[in-house]
């Protein structure tokens, strides 16, 4: 490495669209994991055996598809995806390409902690809304939700900096990003000042995530 | 008001089934303060979760105000738990919503509109004496307090029948009573018709019309708290009115006074209704040659007249003694000499 030249020549326009690129990424599956997660977590908690759902055979179906993807390593899992995404998006190449890896690795993840954060609320409380004549949806998203928030809140957070680190990874195979850019330029050219950037933008965004998980967390809870 | 009829609730487990109701028959009026005492385990939470229909029974109906509860579902059924509103022994609050929206969350489901809403809440907090606190969490609430949310949010869609499960079991002494008055005053202003399961007899004293004991999923007695009191038939019921009227050193204290007095009665006064405000002591004095010696008394008050017990020593002659007891038989006292052994 030429290190005469460190820093001086990095391409920080690149750079700034590779940020962008991996806040897309990030993003995007962010939003969709939470959405997802939730309404599995929900699924697998309301059909768990002395719930409103009680439903053996669904539990256990959801519980193993839940169980197989969390299994699957992230990588792999991009792998075993390209068939899918190429019809979803017809290209494996760019953020897009990585988005169906994202979600589909992080949602069982974090429905995971969605069930147990449900897990957590008051059996009493549930049955209070009930006796109150209280439909389905009510409980839904007026008691199992909020009540469930902080543990919510708290599980994206992981989930989101879990997911930081995939788009890193999801970049090698060329969904471009930070971890495409540390790749390319960082490790195949030996400019260790690129790597060196790009990782400490991607801490930036990782420090960012948790302290707005924490702060929403701490308001949230009010117990 | 409450009817059921021949309900048994049998909780099928690997150990054979458990029959936790086991052929119960209510009739429970409207306006009525009624109490359900018995130990854990008595089946007595499964009694109440079946008048709003969270318990269903195995065998049998139970009628709430027009409704067959057992029989009703879905939309119906919510409808129903509307008019049957309930409060628990851990109050159940949303912690995520404050008292005021913790009050408005049955307006919410009832659908009322907003404006309304607000001031429905308004009123049920004054009712409760919740002023000031419309704003606070229930985290930062004490139990009597948040047992006074719960029974405003419970009263918010004008029931006709409230449910206490347990209601007071978490509190103190003190908070006990100030909860227990606000229901009696609730009773009497709303006519609301209340249905409480206890293990405390105190509760069942200090504002039941009429109780039902249970042991092992049977009502094993029912009638006036006062007849109870003054007459319980089953050994459990004696227990329980024991909790009220003679405190827990009362055998010790008698027994050691049997060593005390070797001469003379040790008696047990047993007073109920218009005679334990009558003066029996002062007349017997008067009238009698003996010297009385009062050791120990307790005096409750039910909804329907007083219940005491008395312990007194006589002394003096046996004539005058025998006379004496006599005489108290005469004041429509009930009398037990105590004796050793």
């Amino acid at each position: 490495m030429d290190n005469n030249h460190a820093f001086q020549d990095i391409d920080w326009q690149g750079m700034w669209a590779a940020t962008k690129e991996t806040l897309y990424m990030s993003g995007i599956s962010v939003v969709a994991t939470f959405i997802l997660g939730i309404i599995l977590g929900l699924l697998l908690f309301l059909t768990s055996p002395g719930n409103m759902w009680q439903n053996k055979f669904v539990n256990i179906v959801i519980s193993a598809i839940v169980n197989i993807f969390r299994s699957i390593p992230f990588i792999i899992l991009i792998v075993l995806l390209i068939p899918f995404t190429n019809i979803l998006f017809r290209t494996m190449i760019g953020p897009n390409g990585a988005l169906p890896a994202l979600i589909i690795g992080a949602a069982p993840f974090y429905a995971r902690m969605v069930e147990i954060g449900l897990r957590e609320i008051d059996k009493g409380v549930i049955e209070a809304a009930k006796s109150m004549g209280a439909s389905m949806g009510t409980i839904i998203w007026k008691v199992l939700l909020p009540e469930s928030m902080p543990a919510l809140v708290s599980g994206i957070t992981v989930t989101a900096i879990a997911l930081v680190s995939y788009t890193a990874m999801a970049g090698v195979i060329g969904a471009g990003g930070l971890g495409n850019l540390a790749y390319l330029q960082g490790f195949e050219q030996n400019r260790n000042d690129v790597t060196f950037v790009a990782t400490v933008i991607i801490l930036i965004i990782v420090f960012v995530i948790q302290f707005i998980g924490d702060v929403i967390t701490k308001k949230l809870d009010k117990r | 008001m409450i009817s059921i009829k021949n309900v048994r609730k049998i909780f099928p487990s690997k150990q054979g089934h458990l029959k936790a109701v086991d052929d119960v028959n209510l009739e429970i009026h409207e306006g009525e303060i009624f109490g359900i005492i018995g130990y854990s385990g008595a089946g007595k939470s499964t009694l109440i979760r079946m008048l709003n229909g969270l318990e269903l029974p195995t065998e049998g109906t139970v009628n709430v105000a027009g409704r067959e509860i057992s029989k009703v579902k879905g939309k119906e059924l919510r409808k129903a738990r509307q008019e049957i509103s309930m409060i628990f022994q851990h109050f159940n609050l949303l912690w995520s919503r404050t008292v005021s929206e913790n009050i408005a969350f049955p307006l919410e489901i009832a659908g009322v509109p907003a404006p309304q809403r607000k001031k429905r809440v308004e009123e049920l907090i004054k009712l409760v004496g919740l002023e000031g606190r419309e704003n606070a969490y229930p985290s930062q609430l004490s139990g009597g307090q948040k047992q006074r949310v719960g029974i405003a949010r419970a009263l918010a869609n004008n029931p006709k029948v409230l449910l206490c499960d347990e209601a007071t079991s978490a509190l103190d002494p003190q908070t006990t009573d100030s909860i227990l008055d606000l229901l009696v005053d609730i009773n009497k202003r709303l006519g609301l018709t209340i249905v409480l399961i206890t293990h405390e007899m105190h509760v069942i004293r200090k504002i039941c019309h009429r109780v039902a004991v249970m042991e092992s999923g049977r009502i094993v007695e029912l009638g006036p708290v006062l007849d109870v009191f003054r007459n319980p038939q089953a050994p459990i019921t004696k227990r329980f009115v024991q909790q009220v009227t003679e405190p827990e050193e009362t055998k010790d204290t008698v027994e050691h006074l049997l060593e005390r007095y070797h001469s003379g009665l040790v008696i047990q006064l047993t007073f109920i209704g218009e005679s334990a405000e009558q003066p029996v002591i002062t007349k017997l004095i008067r009238s009698h040659h003996v010297t009385v010696n009062i050791l120990q008394g307790k005096i409750s008050q039910t909804r329907n007249g007083s219940y005491g017990t008395l312990f007194i020593h006589l002394d003096g002659e046996q004539d005058e003694i025998d006379k004496a007891v006599d005489f108290i038989r005469s004041q429509q006292v009930g009398v037990e000499v105590i004796t050793n052994g």
